[in-house]
C-alpha cells in the first residue's frame, strides 16, 4: 500500500518562473505537488514545453524555484546552506540525461568521467581502489572494464548511456532523475536501457523520477504517472491506470495519439481532439489535484469531481468489458 | 497489376573513411509500385537514409556506388550527371527531412522557398508561384496563409515548420515523396496530425511514398507494404499486415518484441550491437545477435525465401529441412492473429479491439 510507504520526495506547490516582473515572463512550472515513494518510479510525461524537464532540474536544485517547496528525504533541498550540506544531498540524488552525446565529456576518459563523483565525495581511499570502483561500475552496466581507458567518442549511443548510468550510480544514490534517457535510442537498444534501469532498481532500490515523451515506454517502467501540460499537473494515477482508465481529457488525447505498432489498431484509430480550453482558469475558480479514485488524482475545481467520479466508475466498466472480450478473442 | 515507379536493384554503396572501406549498402533491392507507400525501418546504421538519399543524387562525397541501377521511367538514374539529377530532384523526386528545424532556410521568407522550386523546375512566373504557394499552404493546414507566406520560418513551431516543408515537397506534385523521419522530431500529438496530413495529400496528389522510419508504430499506420533494413541489407520484406503479424525473421521478430505492449511485464531486448560495416560479417549480419541462429548463418548469407507473392524473408529458418523454432511469445500471438484474420474467424474490427 502507497500509504504506508515512506515518501523519499514531496513536491509542493512548486512554481518555476523565467524572466520574472519582464514581459515575457514564463511560468514553465506552476503550482506542482506530488510525492515520490522509495523504491518505486515515478514517469512524468508531456509533450514538449509542458515543464517537465524544469521539474526535473528544480528538483535536483539546478534552479532556484520561484515558490513552492522540494522536500527530499526530510530536508527542504532549498534550505542547503553548508557545503556539507549540500555535498550530501547531490551524493543522494544524481541524473542521467537526455542526450548521451552532450552529456559525457569528450576530452575525459570514461573511468575519469565515472570516477569524478568517487573524487568529489572522496569515496577511494588510493588510485587502486578507485580503478575497482569504475571497474565494478561498467561491469555493472553491461559494458567491459577494458573501457575505462576509452574516451567517449568510441562508443555508440546506448553504450554512451550506460556510461551516463554508471556515473550516476557511482556515488551510490538513492534517488534518480532520468531525463528522457532513451529518446535518442534506437528500438532494440531502448529496450536494453530500460531494462538495466529496472535491473539496477531492484539490486540497488534505486527510486526513480522517469521524465519521457514516449507513452508506451513510461507506462511499462513506471509504478505511477502523472501527465503534464502547460506547467501543471493535470494527472496522476498508477501507470496502468492512467494508460487504460484516463480521467482528463488531455491525457485521453495524448494516448489517442500514440501509435501502436498494429496495423488492424491504426486502421481504425480515432484521435481524440482535445480542446485546451479546459484548462483555461481565468475564471479565478481554484483548482487542484482531486482525489477521484483511490490513488489517482485530477486537476479540477470542486464542482467537477461528481463528473469526474462518474467517468471514472464508467471508464472502469469499459475497463473490464474490454478485458473480457479480449480474453474472449484470444482464447482458441 | 500495379505499376512499377521505381526499382533498385542489387544497390552496393561503399564510404570511403580513414579506417577503410565502409560497406554501408550490400546488395540491396526493392520496388516502389505507383501510389502506394513502401516503408523502410531499420535502426541507425541500417543503411536506410543512405539508400534514400543515394536515388536523390545527395550522396556525400566520399561514397561510391559500386553497383546496381536504380531505375526511374526506364532510365538508371544513378548514372545521371548533376545537371540532369537537377531536372528531377525535387520535380519527379522530393525530400522530407527529419529536422524541421534545420531543412528551411531562416532568412527566405518561406513563401518564397515554397514557390521557388515551381519558379526553377516549371518556370511559373514568381507573382503566379507565390499565389500556389498559398494554396499549398492551405492545403497543408496553415491558418491564414495568405499573410503567413511572407513570416520567416523562426515564426512558425515545429508541426508547423514540418507542415510547411511537406508544402515544398509536394509543390510540384512529384512523383515518388521520400520522407526521412518526417515526424521523429516532433510530439505525439503533433505526429498524429502530420501523419494524416500526409496520407490525406498522398490521395490528393496521388504521389508513391518511401517513408524512412525507427518507428513501428508510425509503420503500422502509414505502410501498405515494409522493408526491413539491418547492416546494409534487407532481411524481410511484404505487406504491412505480413510484417506485423506474420514475422519470419528473427530479428523482424526481435525488433516487435522490444516493444512495450499493454501487458508486457518485461521488455524482451535484442542483446549486443550493430555489426562493424568495415568488416561485414560473412553470413546473416544478424546472427550474433540471433538467439535462433544457426551455423549456417555464421557462414553464408541466407537467400530470399518465399512466404507468400508479395512477402520473402532471408532467413534458413525458412529453408527446407531447416529445425522447426518456437517464436518469441509476443510473435505467436500476432501470428495467431493472423491466422485466425485469414480464415476469417476473426474480422479486422477484431483485430483492432484486441490491439487495444
Amino acid at each position: 500500500m502507497p500509504e504506508q510507504k515512506k515518501k523519499l520526495l514531496q513536491v509542493k506547490h512548486l512554481k518555476q518562473y523565467f524572466n520574472v516582473g519582464k514581459p515575457d515572463e514564463l511560468h514553465a512550472v506552476d503550482d506542482m505537488t506530488f510525492d515520490i515513494y522509495e523504491g518505486e518510479t515515478f514517469g512524468l510525461v508531456g509533450e514538449s514545453g509542458s515543464g517537465k524537464t524544469t521539474t526535473g532540474r528544480a528538483i535536483i536544485h539546478l534552479y532556484e524555484p520561484t515558490d513552492g517547496e522540494i522536500i527530499f528525504n526530510g530536508k527542504d533541498v532549498s534550505q542547503l546552506k553548508s557545503r556539507k550540506e549540500r555535498l550530501e544531498f547531490t551524493r543522494e540524488m544524481q541524473m542521467i540525461f537526455q542526450d548521451p552525446y552532450a552529456s559525457l565529456n569528450p576530452r575525459m576518459t570514461v573511468r575519469d568521467i565515472i570516477a569524478e563523483g568517487i573524487d568529489i565525495h572522496h569515496l577511494a581511499k588510493n588510485e587502486q581502489e578507485r580503478n575497482d570502483r569504475v571497474a565494478e561500475l561498467l561491469d555493472t552496466v553491461g559494458l567491459n572494464k577494458d573501457h575505462a581507458s576509452r574516451y567517449p567518442h568510441e562508443f555508440s549511443g546506448g553504450q554512451r548511456q550506460r556510461i551516463g548510468i554508471a556515473r550516476a550510480l557511482a556515488v551510490d544514490p538513492k534517488f534518480i532523475i532520468a531525463d528522457e534517457p532513451i529518446s535518442a535510442l534506437d528500438v532494440s537498444i531502448q529496450a536494453q536501457v530500460v531494462n538495466l534501469l529496472k535491473d539496477l532498481q531492484e539490486k540497488h532500490g534505486l527510486t526513480y523520477l522517469f521524465i519521457a515523451h514516449d507513452l508506451s515506454m513510461v507506462k511499462y517502467i513506471s509504478d505511477r504517472i502523472g501527465v503534464m501540460h502547460y506547467g501543471k499537473l493535470l494527472e496522476v494515477g498508477p501507470a496502468d491506470e492512467v494508460y487504460t482508465q484516463p480521467l482528463h481529457d488531455y491525457t485521453a488525447s495524448l494516448i489517442s495519439a500514440v501509435p501502436v505498432p498494429d496495423p488492424e489498431f491504426e486502421r481504425n484509430r480515432r484521435q481524440i481532439p482535445y480542446d485546451a480550453a479546459a484548462e483555461d482558469e481565468s475564471d479565478g475558480v481554484p483548482r487542484k489535484l482531486h482525489e477521484i479514485t483511490p490513488g489517482h488524482f485530477v486537476r479540477c475545481t470542486e464542482a467537477e469531481v461528481p463528473m469526474y467520479k462518474e467517468r471514472a466508475a464508467e471508464n472502469a466498466k469499459k475497463a473490464q468489458a474490454q478485458a473480457a472480450e479480449r480474453a474472449e478473442l484470444i482464447e482458441d | 497489376m500495379a505499376e512499377r515507379i521505381l526499382d533498385v536493384q542489387n544497390l552496393k554503396i561503399d564510404f570511403h573513411t580513414y579506417a577503410g572501406e565502409v560497406k554501408a549498402i550490400r546488395d540491396v533491392s526493392f520496388h516502389l509500385d505507383r501510389g502506394e507507400t513502401l516503408a523502410i525501418v531499420g535502426e541507425s546504421g541500417s543503411g536506410k537514409s543512405v539508400t534514400t538519399k543515394s536515388l536523390m543524387g545527395l550522396l556525400a562525397n566520399n561514397a561510391k556506388v559500386k553497383g546496381g541501377r536504380v531505375m526511374f521511367h526506364g532510365d538508371d538514374i544513378l548514372q545521371y550527371s548533376e545537371k540532369k539529377m537537377q531536372t528531377i530532384r525535387g520535380k519527379d523526386i522530393a525530400m522530407i527531412f527529419q529536422d524541421p528545424m534545420t531543412s528551411l532556410d531562416p532568412t527566405m521568407k518561406i513563401g518564397r522557398q515554397i514557390a521557388e522550386p515551381l519558379m526553377k523546375h516549371k518556370h511559373v512566373d514568381k507573382k503566379k508561384a507565390l499565389e500556389q504557394a498559398v494554396e499549398m499552404l492551405r492545403l497543408v493546414g496553415i491558418v491564414n496563409p495568405e499573410e503567413r507566406v511572407n513570416d520567416y520560418p523562426h515564426q512558425f513551431s515545429g508541426g508547423q515548420r514540418q507542415r510547411i516543408v511537406i508544402a515544398i515537397a509536394l509543390i510540384c506534385y512529384p512523383e515518388i515523396l521520400i520522407a526521412d523521419e518526417p515526424t521523429t522530431a516532433l510530439d505525439v500529438t503533433i505526429q498524429a496530425q502530420i501523419l494524416d496530413l500526409m496520407k490525406e495529400l498522398q490521395q490528393k496528389i496521388e504521389t508513391s511514398i518511401i517513408f524512412i522510419t525507427h518507428d513501428l508504430g508510425v509503420v503500422a499506420g502509414m505502410a501498405d507494404r515494409v522493408a526491413v533494413m539491418y547492416a546494409g541489407e534487407i532481411l524481410e520484406y511484404g505487406t504491412v499486415d505480413e510484417i506485423f503479424y506474420n514475422p519470419q525473421h528473427p530479428y523482424t521478430w526481435g525488433l516487435l518484441n522490444s516493444m512495450p505492449t499493454l501487458d508486457s511485464k518485461h521488455l524482451e531486448s535484442i542483446p549486443g550491437t550493430p555489426p562493424d560495416l568495415l568488416d561485414p560479417p560473412k553470413g546473416d549480419p544478424f546472427a550474433p545477435r540471433n538467439p535462433y541462429a544457426m551455423k549456417i548463418d555464421t557462414e553464408k548469407k541466407a537467400p530470399f525465401f518465399k512466404v507468400s507473392e508479395t512477402h520473402y524473408a532471408s532467413t534458413w529458418l525458412l529453408a527446407p529441412g531447416a529445425p522447426k523454432v518456437t517464436p518469441p511469445a509476443e510473435i505467436q500471438r500476432r501470428q495467431k492473429i493472423y491466422a485466425k484474420l485469414k480464415s476469417g474467424e476473426l474480422s479486422r474490427t477484431d483485430v483492432a479491439n484486441l490491439a487495444e
